[in-house]
């Protein structure tokens, strides 16, 4: 049994999928607008939450706030379970699947067969469409690659039960119905006074522009403190976790800046198209910041190449970011 | 990034490709297929290498009579002792014990049984050491680092 489900390639799990179970209900969506009304842009640096002894740095939101929020401002009825025994998950799936309705499920990454095996890491926070089942395999359909994949069901239920940090316990989200008419200018709206609320205005010194203050700081400490070789190593993380499968390059900020130019036109606000560019600019700086860093973590780094030099820029990019920030704020209705 | 800039450094996908987000020569964002990125293969060479030198300390000290092979087994699915203790339902003091070789020699068959299905592999595998450390990506070995 197959569902007929548009599966369309994303840069990103949790927005292609996102996007993909909206155009499935009826609620056409590039992956770009479903990233920008899950307020998906994020930045966070959190020094003493450590994953494999590497402190907690991402540049988007916590796995499941895409889905949660933007079927929330698009006022579409949704369900979400997390499950204790895999015996009722897999019942739970099955019955889903023969109802013809496709099926989010939050998984781990290593125990998917069909993923290259130089992607095969403990990392929770995947997402995937499973939309069909032959005999003991299903079919996914996975945002991240260019076709749907056959999953065998002992692997895909390894994998819904891993392990660890973020651990996905069997989650399956799915839409239950959606309606005729819904409020994208609305939701769009909602969606960039969040990103900016957050960005700007965290209580908390790790999260959005002080976040990036705050590594900023710990950075250039760190071949002093570490060491050069862990310093290396902590270098190295961050820019994966910047341009790690997923993030659409420069960690979010050119798939941002694509939804800035789609909510241009849905919006008929023509002043957001620089704010589009700008993000772009962003991204491209963050781009920048990861060819050095990658040099200095191959130690082959150019004589300006040092930790301060980095600190630096990444201080010039969250300045560029705040402005950017500040002037969206201004220019939604 | 424009799409003409797109990057397209082969290195660790197999051939496959991501998706990123580029401009077109008319301002336009386009998803644009990528191969991948220098900067980027760098940072996840050096992240394996890393797995790979825990594998080898894991081998090393297995072989050295000091712990358990479970411990290689371990470190070549890249666990730590909580993770393999949430796998496996035990308590991380009890998977800690089962790392030296002396309590590891006598499980029980049950026991035994649940890390070798949790690990893939049969419980004489589980037992034994391969002739040199292996790890899930074999062809990673004659990449440059």
């Amino acid at each position: 049994m197959k569902i007929d489900f548009p599966h369309n390639q994303s840069a990103h799990c949790e927005s292609g999928v996102t996007a993909n179970l909206l155009t499935h209900a009826g609620v056409g969506m590039s992956e770009a607008m479903a990233f920008g009304i899950g307020s998906g842009l994020f930045f966070g640096y959190v020094p003493f939450i450590k994953m494999n002894y590497l402190p907690l740095i991402t540049y988007r939101g916590a796995p499941g706030c895409i889905f949660r929020k933007a079927t929330k401002r698009l006022g579409i009825d949704i369900e979400q379970s997390k499950f204790r025994r895999p015996a009722a998950a897999r019942q739970a799936l099955d019955r889903l699947l023969a109802a013809g309705t496709p099926v989010g499920a939050q998984t781990g990454a290593y125990w998917l067969p069909y993923f290259p095996p130089a992607l095969r890491f403990h990392f929770n926070g995947h997402n995937l469409v499973i939309c069909g089942r032959e005999g003991d395999d299903y079919l996914i359909s996975d945002p991240v690659f260019p076709g749907l994949v056959r999953c065998p069901a002992e692997d895909l239920e390894r994998a819904r039960f891993s392990k660890g940090a973020l651990a996905p316990k069997g989650r399956l989200y799915h839409i239950r119905r959606a309606p005729q008419q819904v409020d994208l200018p609305g939701a769009i709206s909602k969606a960039i006074a969040d990103v900016c609320r957050v960005m700007l205005k965290t209580p908390v010194p790790y999260a959005g522009i002080r976040g990036m203050h705050l590594l900023a700081r710990h950075l250039e400490k760190w071949p002093a403190k570490l060491g050069e070789e862990k310093a290396a190593v902590h270098l190295g993380h961050m820019i994966r976790m910047q341009e790690e499968i997923g993030t659409g390059g420069g960690g979010f900020r050119f798939i941002y800046a694509a939804f800035l130019q789609e909510a241009t036109e849905v919006l008929g606000r023509p002043s957001l198209q620089p704010l589009s560019e700008r993000m772009t600019g962003a991204g491209d700086a963050w781009r920048e910041f990861a060819v050095i860093g990658a040099r200095i973590c191959k130690t082959r780094g150019l004589p300006s190449d040092t930790y301060g030099a980095l600190a630096n820029r990444l201080r010039d990019i969250a300045a560029r970011e705040r402005r950017i920030y500040l002037d969206l704020a201004a220019a939604i209705p | 990034m424009r799409k003409t800039e797109v990057p397209q450094d082969s290195c660790l996908l197999d051939g496959q490709q991501e998706i990123c987000y580029a401009l077109d020569e008319n301002g336009h964002y386009v998803l644009a297929p990528t191969a991948g990125w220098e900067p980027k293969n760098i940072v996840n060479l050096q992240a394996w290498g890393l797995i790979r030198e825990q594998v080898e300390r894991a081998f090393a000290e297995v072989r050295a009579g000091r712990r358990s092979p479970l411990a290689y087994h371990m470190a070549r699915h890249q666990m730590d002792v909580g993770m393999l203790a949430a796998y496996t339902g035990l308590s991380r003091w009890r998977v800690r014990r089962h790392l030296r070789p002396a309590i590891f020699a006598r499980l029980k068959p049950a026991l035994l049984e649940r890390y070798a299905s949790l690990l893939k592999m049969s419980v004489a595998e589980l037992g034994a050491l391969p002739d040199r450390p292996q790890l899930t990506t074999p062809h990673l070995g004659e990449q440059k680092l």
